[in-house]
């Protein structure tokens, strides 16, 4: 009996060892261990067995039974890793072909990403960003920016009125937000208003609609010179740090001194010129680029909001107002204001 | 503005090429557009020459073959003009001349004879408008001497663009005075310091009369007479500032009336007195649709407010507008009466933008003339009217003005007052200088300076921060400036929460695929017909303008849809097959605000904090919500070799709400809900905590059409609610690590009636507390579950914050859920 055990071992061992598939290893389980096996009827009857035998025949054949799952385990790890690897390697793809489309990301609109820009530079100087009505009372749009009855920007010709309803208008300029704002806040105060205008002209450039960037900046001693500065910052953060500015001075009715800026070309560094000689197209040789309409708040101005605190012998500031597209289209070499309403999508992909 | 600059430097002359001048001005307030040059661009080549004989040519008619001194010999110039004849004294151009307009002259020959040079008209010359013959100069001038010497040639003419406050500088003696205060350049005497001999007959008085009806229209309106006047053309030299200046040469007097008011600002207007029955004038209001024909030959329709000048049989002229044709004058005319009136500025604006009429004179009159300059263009106007036309003026001068008008205005200027407004130290010396030198008077009073405001700066400086302004132009904002940043303590700039999140939607609306759009504002009104929104919807009712710019922008836009669909035609007319749009922007709805127009904690709000929210005293006049609208067309992930590309439907729209909501920590619903405009079976209503915030679906067929689309699928809401109930940055710490979840899935049978958000709603109300999340993961119809019936199977999570949970709990939890869905007619499959 144990060397029949012995040959069962031997036999069935080297039989798992050499099996090639985990069909044949299953096959052998079956034949060796499995319940009709001669192994496994031994076992069974070890009972049956005189006293004295069964210890060493139950020893051996739980030693063989023991031994023989061993190497099924083994055989079977063994096999599983390569017909794991036959079976990979025949599901081979053609790494060539194009990768699956991701669902695509959208473009942010020139006109919103530049005015997030100016926002942020403004954010940074210590301003906060108000937004008001585009459809505006006469009041705030004209009157109390100091603009007299009769004044030619509230004439038909240039502004649009709702229809009967003569005392409101589309507004011309974000500037009427300098008056909401500072009904609503005391001084100092400093803001910044982004937001849609409308005017009645229409060509290459200009647009009936647009978008414009109004700051107000009033507290005690405010200065022309501190108009200057935050111009610099700004110009600069837009534009390139080896900017400067020029305020030249202008007029606008709701500002005194007023002053137009203009920034130092950023294509030509200012000289006028291009790298080859030939007049720089972008600033038109001058080496300057009017950007800007700009001055102190004017003090008629002031007195609109003079029960709320502002006081133009004791407060004063400055307020600026800058043409987003304006901006865009000098950054970006967009030559006409209306592709920017016209949302091509070939250009909005453009700009990411 | 066109200002020669030969007659710019006659009253003050900077010393220095006018393209510098011109960079000076423009650094100091005065936009100067360009330098252009009136004439040939260079004097060179340009000659007096005298011409010895003139034969008529052997083969042309009309030419003459002329032999001319040119100071350097002789040479031979063929000539077409009829009135060339030896003796003359003429201005020759050489070979190599340019000519106005940039072309070399060059020998030529003309039928066979060579000829070098051309004898000049006038016109040729820019100098006048005669073309008839050439140009006979004074014979005294010897033959060779550079023409530049005679005539203005390569006039330099700075084009300024005046600024609406700056009346004075319409005139070149403003423009001089200008550039005296800039430059320090010495200013010439006042050209109207004149003392005018009175020789005619009589009196004013006895000639003519003058009754204002309207003096508050009319402040003032002065009156002289002239006799034995000659008309005839300009002398050359009055004939080439005006064409420098832009302004046509017509006859000794007009010109008189143009010259002057170019010089000062002060038009003119000078009447044929023959033409004047009984020499009487009346200024008064027009009945309202009275007619009359103005200069132009153009019959014109009057308002009441619109003034006239009259005579005893109707009007003659619309005051400060344009004159009549009845009292022109004309080359008979020999008395003539000068009109020098003051107008009320904002009428005459008023009526020239009425009548679509703008002249050199209302386009003065209408920025508020001071009614001092009257006299002073009277003065000037004289002199010339005797030296060029021969004539006589009548002594005295009919003068109607209203009462009094302002005295000349005082102001003070402090001294700690420039230096705190600009942030730049200008000394007492230099502002009395720079204010001096622009005509103020000035006295000193302490630090600061009593000042005297000049009538033609009356209505544009009334204030000290005037005088400050003037003061920093001249002294060189650019030049001195100094640069600083305002030094105010504990402000902190920033964006408030709702414009962070509103960032956020923007970038997550982009992040799912969609392109940013900016779109009209305006529509036309037939757009909510488009749309099939019904006529008694509030959206077919939009805002309209009074005056746009055409039918198509004239309504003020009520849905973006409407802007994505004109957006969309466009790129698929051009050719685009798959477009993902969206637009954050404005639609305005015709009712004013309700609610949050005064925002009383915004205006209490302690200095320094954020703020976004400026609400102002008065509410806005419309409601304009700001809303996110999306449209798409084709499918939003690209076809490629592994399939897709089915385009766009309601549920993959829907995914990009719930996920831009879920980007802001908001949770929307969905329930049916039906559009005009959306395919009925496919829409639904979107709220927030059951208020309605705007609609999803996929777009009517019909409005598809309209557009020339073949499908498309949209949503639009408003931003405020989604904003306002956004938890993202706000969000508190949920302990989901202590205690494990329970998962486990729960398959329902329903009628087929009954929504997915009722069965959710239903599963989530019988969890309780302890049930974290259930969300729809699978739905099946079939013969399994029976007609009219579907399976949904949800995914569950139960948790407990404070224990783990027990399968009793959860069993427990488990049989409420399934007695909740039984009562909509569910029931669960085990």
């Amino acid at each position: 009996m144990l060397e029949r055990i012995e040959e069962i071992r031997a036999e069935a061992g080297a039989a798992i060892e050499a099996a090639t598939s985990s069909a044949e290893l299953e096959e052998l389980r079956v034949r060796h261990l499995g319940r009709k096996a001669e192994l496994t009827t031994i076992l069974r009857g070890i009972a049956e067995l005189p006293a004295e035998e069964r210890g060493k025949v139950g020893g051996a054949a739980n030693g063989a039974r023991k031994e023989l799952e061993a190497l099924l385990e083994a055989s079977a790890a063994r096999l599983d890793a390569s017909e794991l690897d036959a079976k990979l390697l025949a599901d081979r793809v053609d790494v060539t072909l194009p990768g699956a489309p991701p669902r695509p990301v959208g473009h942010a609109h020139l006109i919103a990403r530049t005015t997030r820009q100016i926002e942020d530079v403004m954010i940074g100087l210590g301003y906060t960003v108000a937004e008001g009505p585009e459809i505006e009372h006469d009041y705030y749009n004209f009157t109390a920016l100091n603009h007299p009855e009769g004044h030619p920007a509230r004439m038909l010709q240039d502004t649009f009125y709702v229809q009967s309803q003569p005392e409101v208008l589309l507004r011309t300029h974000t500037s009427p937000m300098q008056i909401r704002a500072m009904e609503t806040q005391p001084p100092p105060i400093f803001v910044i208003v982004p937001g849609k205008v409308y005017r009645r002209d229409s060509d290459a450039t200009h647009s009936p609609m647009f978008h414009q960037i109004e700051g107000l900046a009033i507290a005690e001693g405010i200065t022309l010179a501190d108009l200057q500065g935050t111009l610099l910052a700004l110009c600069r953060a837009i534009f390139g740090d080896e900017r400067e500015v020029r305020l030249r001075p202008h007029f606008f009715p709701f500002t005194e001194p007023s002053v137009e800026v203009d920034v130092s070309c950023f294509q030509c560094g200012g000289s006028g010129e291009l790298a080859g000689g030939e007049r720089c197209n972008l600033c038109k040789g001058q080496g300057w680029i009017e950007i800007l309409g700009a001055g102190m708040v004017d003090p008629n101005v002031l007195g609109f909001v003079a029960e709320h605190g502002y006081d133009a012998e004791r407060v004063q500031g400055f307020a600026f107002g800058l043409g987003v597209e304006r901006v865009a289209m000098l950054r970006h070499g967009v030559p006409d204001l209306r592709r920017f309403f016209d949302n091509d999508v070939r250009m909005l992909e453009q700009f990411s | 503005m066109r200002v020669p600059y030969s007659w710019l430097r006659e009253y003050c002359d900077p010393g220095m090429a006018p393209e510098q001048l011109a960079d000076r001005l423009v650094m100091t307030g005065t936009e100067v557009e360009r330098v252009t040059v009136a004439g040939p661009p260079q004097p060179d080549n340009f000659v007096v020459g005298k011409v010895l004989a003139a034969e008529q040519h052997p083969d042309a008619d009309r030419l003459r073959v002329c032999t001319v001194d040119d100071g350097d010999g002789e040479r031979t110039i063929v000539c077409g003009a009829p009135n060339v004849a030896a003796g003359q004294t003429v201005a020759v151009a050489l070979p190599g001349a340019r000519m106005p307009g940039g072309e070399k002259l060059r020998k030529a020959k003309l039928r066979g004879v060579a000829s070098e040079g051309m004898i000049l008209a006038a016109d040729e010359l820019e100098v006048g408008e005669d073309h008839d013959g050439i140009l006979v100069l004074d014979e005294a001038l010897a033959a060779g001497t550079p023409l530049a010497e005679v005539l203005p040639l390569a006039e330099p003419v700075l084009e300024i663009e005046v600024t609406p406050n700056r009346v004075d500088c319409f005139g070149v003696h403003g423009v001089a005075r200008e550039v005296h205060a800039i430059t320090g350049a010495p200013l010439g005497p006042d050209p109207w310091a004149l003392e005018v001999p009175a020789e005619g007959e009589g009196t004013a008085d006895d000639y003519a009369s003058v009754a204002v009806e309207v003096p508050e229209l009319c402040p003032r309106f002065t009156a002289r007479v002239f006799t034995e006047v000659e008309i005839g053309p300009s002398p050359l030299w009055l004939q080439a500032r005006l064409a420098a200046a832009g302004q046509r040469p017509i006859n000794n007097v007009v010109d008189i009336t143009n010259y002057v008011m170019l010089l000062t600002a002060q038009p003119l207007h000078a009447f044929d007195l023959d033409k004047v029955p009984s020499g009487a004038l009346t200024v008064r209001a027009a009945a309202a649709g009275e007619k009359m024909t103005t200069l132009d030959g153009v019959e014109r329709e009057l308002d009441a407010e619109t003034v006239l000048v009259c005579d005893e049989n109707g009007p003659t002229g619309i005051a400060g507008v344009m004159g009549g044709q009845v009292s022109e004058v004309s080359a008979t005319t020999t008395r003539v009466l000068l009109e020098v009136a003051n107008w009320n500025g904002t009428n005459i604006l008023r009526t020239s933008r009425l009548l679509g009429l703008r002249s050199e004179a209302s386009s003065r009159f209408e920025k508020q003339l001071h009614p001092d300059l009257c006299l002073r263009a009277q003065e000037i106007a004289s002199q010339l009217l005797l030296e060029l036309c021969g004539a006589k003026l009548v002594a005295g001068t009919i003068d109607v003005a209203a009462a009094s008008w302002a005295a000349p205005r005082q102001l003070v200027l402090r001294a700690a007052r420039v230096k705190g407004l600009l942030g730049m130290t200008i000394s007492q010396a230099e502002q009395t200088t720079y204010l001096e030198r622009l005509g103020f008077g000035v006295e000193a009073d302490g630090e600061d300076l009593k000042v005297t405001v000049p009538p033609d700066r009356h209505y544009d400086v009334t204030r000290e921060v005037d005088l400050i302004e003037e003061v920093a132009r001249v002294h060189g904002i650019d030049e001195h400036l100094p640069t600083t940043l305002p030094a105010v303590a504990g402000r902190v700039g920033g964006l408030s929460r709702e414009q962070r999140l509103r960032r956020r939607a923007e970038d997550g609306l982009r992040d799912l695929g969609f392109d940013q759009v900016v779109g009209w504002s305006f529509t036309d009104p037939g757009e909510p017909g488009r749309l099939r929104i019904p006529a008694d919807d509030p959206r077919a009712n939009p805002v309209l303008l009074a005056n746009p710019l055409s039918e198509e922008q004239s309504a003020m836009r009520t849905t973006v849809l409407g802007s994505l669909l004109d957006v969309a035609a466009r790129n698929v007319a051009r050719g685009a097959d798959r477009l993902a749009l969206f637009e954050a922007a404005s639609v305005y709805l015709n009712h004013p605000p309700t609610g949050r127009n005064r925002d009383v904690e915004a205006r209490n709000r302690p200095v320094g904090a954020l703020a976004g929210n400026f609400q102002g005293e008065r509410a806005a006049p419309f409601t304009e919500p700001h809303r996110y609208a999306a449209l798409a067309l084709g499918p939003l992930i690209p076809r490629s070799w592994r399939g897709g590309g089915e385009p766009a439907d309601f549920f993959a729209l829907k995914g990009v709400l719930e996920s831009l909501a879920r980007q802001l920590g908001a949770e929307l619903e969905f329930a049916p809900g039906e559009q005009p405009f959306l395919h009925p079976g496919r829409s639904a209503a979107v709220s927030i905590e059951g208020a309605p915030i705007g609609w999803i679906g996929e777009i009517h067929p019909l409005v598809c059409r309209e557009w020339d689309l073949d499908a498309a699928v949209g949503f639009e809401i408003d931003a405020a609610p989604l904003l306002g109930a956004a938890s993202a940055g706000i969000e508190t710490y949920e302990d989901v690590t202590t205690f494990p979840a329970v998962y486990q899935d729960l398959a329902v049978v329903i009628p087929d009636e009954v929504a997915a958000s009722d069965v959710r709603a239903a599963v989530l109300a019988a969890g309780g507390e302890l049930l974290r999340s259930a969300e729809v993961f699978d739905l099946y119809a079939g013969e399994q579950v029976g007609e009219g019936r579907v399976s949904l199977a949800l995914g569950l999570e139960f948790r407990a914050p404070d224990r783990t949970l027990t399968d009793a709990e959860v069993n427990e939890l488990r049989e409420a859920i399934k007695q909740s869905l039984e009562k909509i007619g569910g029931t669960l499959r085990e």
